[in-house]
């Protein structure tokens, strides 16, 4: 037993490419997720673009079984379909192994709010009798890690958590940790979707969206034409598993790939904004830095959170600064092609750092194209960028102070 | 009102309801000899059959027992407790 987690599964649904290879593909062609909403009728609001996954890209019925539609919402159905796929990508069948050696600790920030909106406009439009029984879990932030679990026969430890965007990087440092602990595999990750009336009223609420009407300029991260964000759906579920473990499956043949190590990770709270304190995301990177046992020195590319508002961006690009200097490390901002995913775009991120360190190369930030030099960083815009690619650093940052980083390294 | 409360809840009526409300378990025939087989087997528990139950009283306007109906573990059993409520509303409303 090492007690090191180490990536062997990637399930992936982005606005751009449902399937890791489609969204591989759609990112380093630079193909964009950002579309009109089709979901709903969206002309009312100020904000009408979204990372939203096309209905014929993502078809539940055909991925989730028949007797589970009726009591999940999208987002839920999104993130079974990404389990199955995560699994089968790391060739392992759960119910091959013990069910207490299994756990599953996903991350979510909206809950099932489509699901949520239609039953509380059956409560106040036709009375309580007409609220379905499933609304009791399926609006709930753990919805997704309980039908990970019940679906896969996972009873190990498990756990939902709830940090907005940095929740993608807390589920893996959670999981991490119950690795560590012993557990022998970790369902992880996570996955969001609110696109609907409800859930993007919330998201307006924010101020944070960008209102640009043309989609190749409305989420411009890091670009001096930088003007809010767009929300999207989607994000990534993976399987970890122990390495030791992993070792001795690949030598009794399972046909499987090492994507990675989680080898680092920190969490860290912002002071209050009226504070004279600073922010704490470069306090997060660095501790996740020392987590790994790397120097700064040793990080081949940093995929940003790339908040797309000028004064979020110039704090994270001062972070990145302050630690690898001036243009110091390439940096990735692959979510201007998606938009923010919630929890589910860190989780993301992990997927998309993961592809770039098996293939060595770094996707574009998409739209991108005014050069960030103001913030002083290398943003990778334009063309992928090949380049020698052993560890990678991930930022996340969830709205009301979390920050949350995350070191990955190729298999030793 | 009181027409549509008079006719009994059939078999082929509950695995409508059972279908919309719970889906359907891909590995269980529910057009076959069902009435007898245990909820359990054929895929739906205990939350599965309180949206059935909401279904029922909704589309007939009655009110069901909810331990009555936690006790009905076959169809068979569930369409006795529902048809029961159903004629006793139907003489009521006669």
């Amino acid at each position: 037993m090492t007690g090191k987690a180490v990536v062997t599964g990637l399930g992936v649904i982005a606005p751009n490419g449902v399937g890791t290879k489609e969204y591989w593909t759609a990112l380093l062609r630079g193909h964009s997720g950002i579309r009109p909403i089709e979901r709903f009728d969206p002309s009312g609001y100020p904000t009408r673009l979204a990372g939203e996954v096309p209905e014929d890209a993502f078809s539940a019925a055909d991925h989730v079984p028949r007797r589970l539609l009726p009591q999940t919402d999208r987002v839920t159905r999104m993130a079974l379909a990404a389990t199955d796929w995560a699994f089968a990508d790391a060739a392992v069948d759960p119910a091959d192994l013990p069910d207490f050696e299994m756990g599953v600790a996903t991350a979510n920030s909206a809950g099932g709010y489509e699901f949520g909106q239609r039953e509380l406009q059956n409560l106040w439009g036709s009375g309580p009798e007409y609220v379905s029984a499933y609304q009791s879990f399926a609006w709930f932030y753990a919805v997704n890690t309980g039908q990970i679990s019940i679906r896969n026969g996972l009873r190990g430890p498990s756990a939902a958590l709830v940090t907005e965007q940095a929740g993608g990087l807390d589920a893996l440092g959670h999981s991490r940790r119950s690795i560590r602990k012993g557990t022998a595999l970790m369902v992880s990750g996570a996955m969001d979707s609110s696109l609907c009336p409800w859930g993007w009223i919330a998201h307006q609420s924010t101020g944070l969206l960008s209102t640009r009407p043309d989609p190749e300029q409305a989420y411009l991260p890091f670009s001096e034409l930088a003007c809010g964000h767009l929300p999207g759906e989607g994000g990534a579920i993976l399987v970890l598993e122990e390495a030791g473990r992993v070792r001795d499956r690949i030598a009794r043949g399972a046909t499987t790939q090492v994507y990675g190590e989680i080898a680092g990770y920190a969490a860290t709270f912002d002071p209050p904004p009226d504070s004279d304190r600073p922010d704490t995301l470069r306090r997060a990177a660095e501790l996740a830095l020392a987590d790994a046992g790397a120097e700064p020195g040793e990080v081949d590319v940093v995929f940003a959170d790339a908040a797309g508002n000028p004064a979020a961006d110039e704090a994270e690009a001062r972070a990145l600064r302050e630690l690898f200097g001036e243009r110091g490390v390439p940096v990735a901002a692959p979510k201007a092609l998606t938009g923010r995913l919630g929890s589910g775009g860190a989780a993301l991120d992990v997927a998309t750092a993961l592809l770039s360190l098996r293939d060595q190369v770094i996707p574009p930030a998409g739209p991108v194209t005014a050069a960030a030099d103001r913030h002083g960083i290398d943003l990778v815009v334009g063309a992928p960028r090949s380049a020698r690619l052993r560890t990678a650093l991930v930022l996340a940052r969830g709205h009301g102070g979390f920050n949350s980083a995350l070191v990955l390294r190729t298999p030793a | 009102m009181s027409e549509a409360v008079q006719e009994p809840l059939s078999l082929e009526d509950l695995v409508t309801v059972l279908r919309e409300s719970a889906g359907e378990d891909e590995e269980v025939d529910l057009s076959g000899d069902i009435a007898d087989v245990p909820f359990s087997d054929l895929g739906y528990d205990s939350l599965a059959l309180l949206e059935t139950a909401g279904r029922v009283q909704r589309q007939y306007g009655i009110v069901l027992d909810d331990e009555a109906m936690a006790a009905a573990e076959t169809p068979r059993l569930f369409l006795t407790a529902v048809n029961e409520v159903l004629c006793g509303a139907a003489s009521n409303a006669g």
